[in-house]
């Protein structure tokens, strides 16, 4: 069978397609299926509807987190000022202007479990898996699409109770994202532990179902249903990152779950799992026998998988984009996907690092303190081969490739804090401080976000057939990444002048007014980058609909399989036969070819890889 | 609507998804019993027997993973009415495992054993009733192939569902094994 006349004949199929202007999204398939407006937007198997679903909700997500972060900055940075509007929005949670203790802690807890779970997990993860597996191993979806439906609607379930549980009388949640026991098992101990906080757990175990089904598919569809030709070595690098971060979700996910149902056994049944003598509001209570920390370890055993269930996505993505737009293959591709096995398997043996300060055995520590340093390697493998890819390439600046290249940037300097953090001797003085926050803040949170706008700017052609506004992304690039150094990088100084974390009100500890001026420099430059995050939103919503539209199915001119496909593919992929595969997909530069598809046959003449 | 068979399956993907789940309800338990490991090591605990019963349910669920293992049997050997009245029977089989579980529960309740009494009941409770949530849901596959099994119109002749449904009453079947052993050596 030769490609080219199979690239040939699809590009005729497509011209038809645009011809006759019917978009009904069954060209190619011998029979005709009328799809109504529920089951091609709303009940949709198509993955690349579900990506587009998983998207548009985490964007909600991600202006309502950002916008909480806001809110809170300004009672940190303008502890004594008063804001009249916030009365109007907030109601009593803000009488005369100023956000109370509650609200703030609120809030606090409200961004992170959102930004954490609503959009890095399942905003990032849940776009991109399904949007490139099935495109880029070559399949016409994933290995079951009603299991695929059925994930995208688990999260919606959980977003609808997480959102209504903002608008109970006690308000959400408010022991902060980690919900550690006591304060999160007994409704009496803050406002915030009432309703809020089971509507919180019945949401992240929706939300656990969510994901496990999400992450079984992609497992199955990039085990089983690659096509012809596509040897595991063969696939990009963006699958191999989805594919560690399914495993990462199965393993741990369920352990969270585990966790959360004690946890709510303690709430309701009269349990003492993680409750032991305790006086609450001047009340003894029986509980008897129970263990807190036993809560922390079953919830870092999740939560420290989770945080590379963030990032490796945003590795995969931006190793893809790095190597696409400095026409270079990537470098060390082997090594690549060596470290992010090296990383998924270490991420389970690292969790205690979260717990030094909890009277953990110091001779454990030592092990976990080891372990924890050890994936410094991977991650340096990883920092070195991408930076080897861009070096003397022809790069290409686009608002992906600029993206890409500041995640490598700020991966580096919030990594680099991480081998501080993760010594137990120097934890001492800086746990619970504002370095951890600034620590993660750059390495999790900003770097992951980079990714999410690399992959979003790089695919968004692939989703909607159109480009986003290049001018308004390189805006949006550079007030972000100097914004966000703005915002983390005093932070470290904060944090090691021991300034503490969660706190509402600095003012009256005379060691921190030294940081009056500077908290205030910070929540100043926050409220600047949410206005930046609200141009790109706007730069998408716009481009959807009035983008410049493409010309070419394939326009960044890249090796991978999703740009084989007609530039509005329908559900099925590919119109004909789905293309075989006879390279890696990084041949750009090569034997005096600016790129070489991954569909075309190997000649003889060739040079080896 | 779409055909797959261009695509080189070697493993029917929706068995590779029923392994991989059972991997993630395996780290579930794991999770549990870890929990369990941990208190058991700290004061206060409080060890006792298992009822009685649970060994009779331990007897219903390996009877019952036999009965789906012949109904697979009978299915891919096209005899419809074993088949059914197979299935069937390790529903009910299921569901007596289910109740059997409940009596145990409330034996170790009259015992003194309630669900908030002490950390090493309230870990059975909760351990088992998780375990029977995931046969009751095994109980429900078994009915929805029941029913399709009665539909004139459309014959299938895919084993895929009912090897699917098979290997999952096995795990659930094996899961329940471990659970037994590892609360009478860890007690």
């Amino acid at each position: 069978m030769s490609n080219e006349a199979t690239l040939h004949s699809q590009d005729l199929l497509h011209h038809g397609h645009v011809e006759h202007g019917h978009g009904n999204g069954h060209d190619g398939h011998d029979h005709h299926h009328e799809e109504t407006f529920i089951s091609k937007y709303v009940f949709s198997m198509d993955h690349k509807m579900i990506a587009k679903q998983f998207l548009i909700t985490g964007i909600i997500w991600a202006i309502i987190g950002a916008f909480f972060s806001v809110l809170f900055r300004l009672q940190l940075g303008y502890p004594d000022a008063t804001f009249p509007w916030l009365e109007s929005i907030l109601g009593h949670w803000a009488e005369g202007g100023r956000i109370t203790a509650e609200a703030y802690y609120a809030l606090v807890t409200m961004h992170g479990t959102i930004l954490v779970f609503f959009v890095l997990t399942a905003g990032l993860s849940g776009t991109f898996s399904n949007l490139l597996i099935p495109l880029q191993v070559g399949a016409r979806d994933m290995a079951s699409p009603f299991m695929n439906m059925l994930s995208y609607w688990f999260f919606f379930l959980a977003s609808v109770i997480m959102m209504s549980s903002l608008f109970v009388q006690t308000g959400p949640a408010s022991g902060g994202w980690t919900s550690y026991p006591p304060l999160s098992a007994l409704g009496d101990a803050s406002i915030g532990s009432k309703i809020g906080m089971d509507l919180w757990l019945i949401s992240m175990a929706i939300f656990v179902v969510s994901s496990l089904l999400g992450s079984l598919n992609y497992i199955s569809t990039i085990l089983n249903m690659r096509t012809k030709g596509m040897s595991m070595t063969k696939m990009p690098l963006t699958i191999w990152a989805f594919f560690f971060t399914a495993v990462l979700g199965v393993l741990s996910f369920p352990v969270l779950l585990s966790g959360f149902i004690l946890l709510l056994f303690d709430r309701h049944g009269g349990t003492s799992f993680y409750l032991s003598e305790l006086f609450v509001q001047g009340k003894v209570l029986p509980n008897e026998g129970g263990s807190a920390i036993l809560y922390q370890h079953l919830f870092w055993f999740l939560g420290h998988p989770e945080v590379y269930i963030i990032i490796l996505p945003a590795m995969g993505m931006v190793s893809e984009i790095l190597a696409v737009n400095s026409r270079k293959p990537i470098f060390g591709y082997l090594a690549m996907v060596g470290s992010l096995f090296a990383i998924t398997v270490l991420a389970f043996l690292v969790w205690a690092h979260h717990m030094f300060v909890t009277g953990l055995n110091p001779f454990l520590g030592a092990f976990f303190v080891l372990l924890t340093l050890l994936i410094a390697v991977p991650s340096a493998i990883k920092v070195f081969n991408w930076l080897t890819t861009i070096w003397r390439g022809n790069i290409r600046f686009t608002p992906a490739s600029l993206f890409s290249i500041g995640f490598v940037s700020t991966f580096i300097s919030g990594g680099l804090t991480g081998i501080w953090l993760g010594n137990s001797a120097i934890d001492i003085h800086l746990h619970d401080t504002y370095f951890v926050i600034a620590h993660f803040h750059i390495v999790m949170g900003v770097s992951a976000f980079f990714g999410m706008f690399a992959g979003i700017y790089h695919w968004f052609p692939k989703m909607y057939g159109r480009f986003m506004n290049q001018t308004l992304g390189f805006i949006h690039f550079w007030i972000t990444l100097v914004g966000a150094y703005l915002i983390f990088w005093p932070m470290h100084y904060e944090g090691m002048a021991g300034m503490p974390r969660r706190y509402f009100d600095y003012s009256t500890w005379a060691s921190f007014n030294q940081f009056g001026g500077l908290n205030q420099f910070i929540s100043f430059v926050v409220i600047i980058v949410f206005a930046t995050q609200l141009l790109f939103v706007f730069n998408f919503f716009y481009s959807i609909f009035k983008g410049r539209k493409l010309t070419s199915p394939n326009p960044w001119e890249a090796t991978t399989l999703e740009w084989t496909t007609p530039i509005h593919p329908g559900h099925g992929n590919w119109p004909g036969e789905i293309p075989e595969v006879h390279r890696w997909a990084y041949d750009y530069s090569k034997d005096g070819k600016d790129f070489i598809p991954q569909t075309v046959p190997v000649s003889p003449e060739e040079s080896g890889h | 609507m779409i055909t797959m068979n261009a695509q080189r399956n070697k493993i029917h993907p929706h068995k590779y998804s029923m392994w991989i789940a059972m991997a993630s309800i395996t780290m579930m338990f794991v999770g549990f019993t870890s929990a369990y490991v941990v208190k058991r090591s700290q004061a206060n605990w409080l060890s006792f027997e298992l009822p009685a019963i649970f060994w009779v349910s331990t007897g219903l669920i390996l009877l019952s993973s036999l009965t789906i293992h012949l109904a697979l049997r009978q299915f891919k050997a096209r005899s419809m009415g074993s088949y059914k009245s197979l299935i069937t029977l390790t529903a009910l089989l299921g569901v007596a495992f289910a109740v059997c579980q409940v009596i145990g529960f409330s034996d170790m309740k009259n015992h003194g054993l309630a669900l908030d009494s002490t950390v090493s009941a309230s870990f059975i409770y909760v351990i088992v009733g998780v375990h029977i949530l995931h046969v009751l849901g095994g109980v429900v596959v078994l009915l929805i192939l029941f029913f399709r099994a009665y539909r004139i119109r459309v014959r299938t002749y895919s084993a895929v569902p009912i090897e699917v449904a098979a290997t999952y009453w096995h795990f659930v079947d094996g899961l329940w094994i471990y659970l037994l052993v590892f609360f009478s050596l860890a007690r």
